[in-house]
């Protein structure tokens, strides 16, 4: 059962708080970035701004290449409720609208669209929202979305939906934490700008309307926790909590279960228990886009590590690409055998595969360790200790999930709740065997996730087929019950009539008979057509369609030979008309030719020759033409269908000549 | 220019399986240091020699798995192996009893199954259980502690017995065994193992000098030995090498069967503290049941392995025909650890239950 508001407060009044198992302790490492204020760089000449940079899908490009731009000015436009839109940064041209290496853990490149800045940084028209207060909330949330932002803690996740929840919400949690060693530029946020970060917590608390505001802070930044409780002391329901330091403790569901010891259920959200968190920066930025109309454009990136002349903070435009920050903060390759960039933190970062990826949203900071400071992985046997299992937050057993990611057993990683692992990559920071286990997991996620897919595709193709196998059965049915019924009939017949060997040759004769009568019918049909020589697709099909009807081999042949006499009479025509085109007007030969265009449109003509003969019918005969084709069609199956009824008859009359004869 | 790419976590702690391997060694001094004092050099002996056979050992068959097997012999797996086997058997066991121990133990046991990690057994106890059925005169030759025996003797002493069964001055085994008091000494639990069945009570039987340590009834080595293991097993805990759940489950699994069972009749069954300070329960709970290959990986599951080889070993030990039984109990667990792990699987967050989705 989970904890009730009051036991919450009553606790946090006692400045006490939870706990989440696990957890470890890596070496800060946060004073070699936090000592020194943000500050503010050059403008980078060329600035890659990545279309999707946050949970969601992409909107749409609303601008084109060459186009100039302000800062500011929307480059993608929401079409979707999960689109973020994207901004100039800068003033200046766009030069290129295309993939470019993305930040993300494979870089695998992504729709980028690439500013050329002009150096003057001039702004767009901004349209701030001072009185949001009387504003109506989707005006506000509007606001939001369209300043293009998303959490910039982690995920990415679009702010403007998160902060239109459809629950009652408890607790706001501003997550202040910033657990992950060496980043430190929420810290150094908070600490200058505590300010506008509660300005910020003041427009979510509008939104959103919870019983209690909680900003939680890690003990391990005593100027932060100062700052904001200066900044939020006016408001009884905001409460800055002090947190033990502990990795992972800015995790969104460790947070949670820190301050309030309610779970978020596995496949839930945090506003399933109450919760909606939202981080500092985001706060920071909701307060630029909601007071001043800013988009989020920059953020305060962390550029630390040993290879790093003067570690620090940096406002950072958005599109910034790796190297340009590496050049302010003087980057020296001599402790690194490889260049080796590390966007995002120690624990949960990952490596640049170049140096021109941008800096996104969600990029608090680039390391840049040396290769002393950063362990090689030396993979060796799991042995067992299971001090992953000790340090998981989640309460998984890494080592089953090692055994079975490894192992392609990726059923039973998911029975060990693979899922459920946030990948913060305690266990392997504390493997002795040093085993890249987050990497293992990786791999059976997203295999788990290409198998789902693939299973949908099939799904789809299975119920496809079983369709049509249900509807060939239905067919062979009605079929097969035709058949039945046929032969009961002629045993019925035959019953009747006696059976004997006779009997059937005359059958047979009179088959013969019958067949030849037809067959004579068929031969006097290629006079007709040559007499007429509309020998265009459609017609041919009826031919055909008469031609199968009479339905024996013989038949066909003759068909054939009747079809190629035709032909060739419709070719033997083909050289009058040449002579014809001659005498006729020139508009109608363009009539006749669209005429033609359209017709051959229509009777969908393959064949050079066929589309020769219809242009010839067309020109030699008259617009009605097409009913005439018909009337032509119904002459020729009327024209059958007497000759399959004759012969019928005559089979039938020769049968029971014969039948009467023995008698 | 070629990035250097990694996964992350980037950042390790700095303690590998060499050094969790090399800290429980060094864990193990003191204890070693105790029944040397009391057993003479012939530990030392038996441990270097178990040591060396367990490197070739080790080595070759990890050469013909064509496996690196220079690194695997630095992760310090098949020495730590090899000196639980050592400290294990009689100090003057015949210099083959224990190479042919170590060589199941870490050929057979550990490598056949595929080497570090994979071994469903605990070497050791393995190598150790397979010697006892084997060999048992050469593996009940324990001689009396230090300050019973008739004679002393010296580290050449032990190094002559060990490889010629005979001391530099001639002495046999038998004779080295002999007491002070001119009679034949075995182990505490044998002592009390051999009363009870000469219908003599359990009272009666520590009277006799074995058992005149610090505490009137443990055995006079043993307690020591076991004080000093326990105090190295206590520093693994504090350095988080080892968890407290199996030491803890097992001591107190066997000091509840005992406790009961000495309560309700004290002449024939042993107090609590004489099992747990008496034969191998301190290294045994702290050293070898918290073998991490061969035992359980989640700490419910520890708690059960722990607590059920605290009983086996008093099962065995009271109605068994073996004086003492960590390795058997520790073997049977063994088995059992796929099972218990299955069904003790931490509740993980987020989930109302801990069984697994169906």
């Amino acid at each position: 059962m989970q904890n009730s508001f009051e036991d919450i407060i009553e606790k946090l009044d006692n400045h006490e708080l939870w706990d989440f198992p696990g957890g470890v302790f890596p070496a800060e490492r946060k004073t070699l970035s936090n000592q020194t204020p943000i500050v503010r760089a050059a403008i980078p000449k060329h600035l890659y701004v990545t279309v999707k940079q946050h949970i969601g899908v992409e909107g749409q490009i609303i601008v084109d290449v060459g186009q100039k731009v302000l800062k500011g000015q929307a480059l993608t436009k929401s079409m979707n409720p999960f689109a973020v839109p994207i901004h100039a940064p800068t003033s200046g041209e766009i030069t290129a609208i295309h993939k470019h290496v993305s930040a993300h853990p494979s870089g695998l490149p992504e729709l980028t669209i690439e500013i050329s800045s002009d150096q003057e940084d001039k702004w767009t028209k901004l349209y701030p929202l001072i009185d949001y207060q009387n504003q109506p909330k989707i005006q506000v949330l509007t606001a939001i979305c369209d300043a293009g932002i998303s959490g910039m803690g982690g995920a990415g996740f679009p702010t403007h939906i998160k902060s239109s929840p459809k629950k009652d919400v408890d607790f706001l949690i501003i997550n202040g934490i910033e657990c992950e060693p060496y980043i430190t530029s929420d810290d150094r946020l908070m600490r200058e700008h505590a300010w506008q970060i509660r300005q910020g917590i003041d427009v979510l608390y509008h939104l959103l309307q919870p019983k209690h505001v909680l900003i939680a802070i890690e003990n391990n930044k005593p100027e932060a926790i100062e700052a904001l409780q200066v900044a939020c002391r006016e408001n009884a329901n905001y409460r800055v909590c002090i947190v033990p330091t502990k990795y992972p403790a800015g995790g969104e569901k460790q947070l949670i279960q820190v301050l309030t010891n309610r779970e978020v259920p596995a496949q839930g959200l945090p506003v399933d228990v109450g919760v909606i968190m939202h981080n500092v920066g985001t706060c920071f930025a909701i307060a630029d886009a909601v007071f001043s109309g800013k988009p989020l454009i920059e953020r305060v990136v962390t550029v630390t590590g040993e290879s790093i002349e003067n570690p620090g903070n940096m406002w950072t435009l958005i599109g910034s690409p790796v190297a340009h920050l590496l050049t302010h903060y003087e980057y020296k390759q001599t402790g690194q055998k490889r260049p080796n960039i590390i966007m995002g933190g120690p624990m949960m970062g990952f490596s640049v595969t170049s140096d021109l990826v941008p800096v996104v949203k969600t990029t608090n900071c680039i390391l840049v360790p040396t290769d002393n400071e950063i362990a090689d992985n030396n993979e060796q046997s799991c042995i067992r200790c299971s001090a992953c299992a000790d340090v998981c937050p989640a309460s998984l057993l890494p080592q089953q999930l090692f055994w079975h990611s490894k192992a392609k057993e990726l059923d039973k990683a998911q029975e060990y709740n693979l899922f459920d692992c946030i990948e913060c990559g305690a266990c392997a920071y504390v493997c002795p065997s040093e085993i890249p286990l987050v990497h293992y997991y990786r791999i059976a996620k997203s295999e788990i996730r290409l198998e789902q897919e693939d299973k949908q595709k099939s799904d789809k193709a299975r119920v496809r087929f079983e369709k049509r196998e249900a509807r060939l059965i239905a067919e062979q049915q009605i079929r097969d019950e035709k058949h039945r019924l046929a032969a009961e009939a002629r045993r019925h017949a035959m019953k009747s009539n006696g059976n004997t060997a006779k009997d059937k040759i005359a059958a047979a004769i009179a088959r013969a008979k019958a067949k030849k009568q037809s067959t004579n019918i068929v031969d006097e049909k290629p006079i007709e057509l040559a007499e007429v020589p509309l020998a265009n697709k459609s017609e041919q099909d009826a031919e055909a369609d008469a031609s199968t009807k009479v339905s024996s081999s013989n038949q066909r042949v003759q068909a054939a030979i009747a079809r190629a006499k035709a032909k060739k009479a419709a070719a033997e025509v083909i050289i009058a008309p040449i002579g014809m085109k001659v005498d006729l007007d020139a508009d109608d030969l363009t009539e006749n030719k669209c005429k033609t265009k359209q017709q051959n449109n229509v009777v969908l003509n393959s064949s050079p020759a066929a589309k020769v003969n219809s242009t010839e019918s067309n020109i030699a005969v008259e617009p009605t033409e097409t009913e005439e084709q018909q009337i032509d069609m119904k002459k020729h199956r009327i024209a059958a269908a007497v000759a399959k009824a004759k012969a019928k008859k005559i089979a039938k009359i020769e049968a029971t000549i014969k039948e009467n004869k023995p008698s | 220019m070629r990035f250097r790419l990694a996964s992350s976590p980037h950042q390790h702690i700095r303690r590998d399986t060499g050094q969790v391997m090399r800290l429980v060694i060094f864990a193990m001094v003191p204890g070693i240091l105790m029944q040397t004092w009391f057993f003479g050099w012939g530990t030392i002996i038996q441990i270097v020699l178990a040591t060396i056979t367990a490197i070739i050992t080790e080595a070759v068959i990890l050469k013909l798995r064509k496996r690196d097997f220079e690194r695997a012999l630095k992760d310090y797996s098949a020495v730590l192996a090899a000196i639980l086997l050592a400290v294990s058997i009689p100090p003057f066991a015949p210099w083959w009893v224990i190479v042919i121990g170590t060589f199941f133990a870490i050929g057979v046991v550990k490598q056949l199954y595929g080497g570090l990690g994979f071994n469903v057994f605990n070497p050791a106890m393995a190598g150790y259980v397979m010697l006892l059925v084997s060999f048992p005169v050469q593996m009940t030759q324990w001689l009396p502690p230090i300050n019973l025996a008739q004679y002393s003797h010296s580290f050449m002493d032990a190094l002559y017995a060990i490889f010629t069964d005979f001391s530099v001055e001639g002495f046999s085994l038998a004779q080295l065994k002999t007491g002070i008091d001119g009679v034949t000494m075995a182990t505490g639990l044998d002592t009390v193992k051999t009363g009870l069945a000469q219908g003599l009570t359990y009272s009666e039987t520590i009277e006799l000098p074995i058992f005149d340590s610090f505490i009137s009834g443990l055995g006079v080595a043993s307690s020591w030995i076991s004080l000093g293991y326990l105090f190295g097993g206590l520093y693994l805990l504090k350095q988080k090498i080892i968890n407290w759940h199996i030491p803890v489950s097992m001591m107190t699994g066997l000091f509840i069967c005992s406790l009961i069972m000495s309560l309700v009749d004290s002449d024939l069954y042993p107090s609590s503290l004489f099992h747990l300070f008496n034969g191998s329960i301190i290294i045994g709970a702290f050293f070898i049941a918290t073998d991490p290959v061969s035992g359980s990986t989640t700490n419910k599951g520890r708690l059960i392995f722990g607590a059920a080889i605290g009983v086996w070993v008093y099962i065995i030990r009271e109605w068994g025909g073996y004086p003492d039984a960590v390795a058997f109990a520790v073997l049977i667990m063994n088995m059992a650890v796929p099972l218990i792990d299955y069904y003790t699987r931490p509740r993980t967050y987020g989930h109302s239950s801990n069984k697994a989705k169906s």
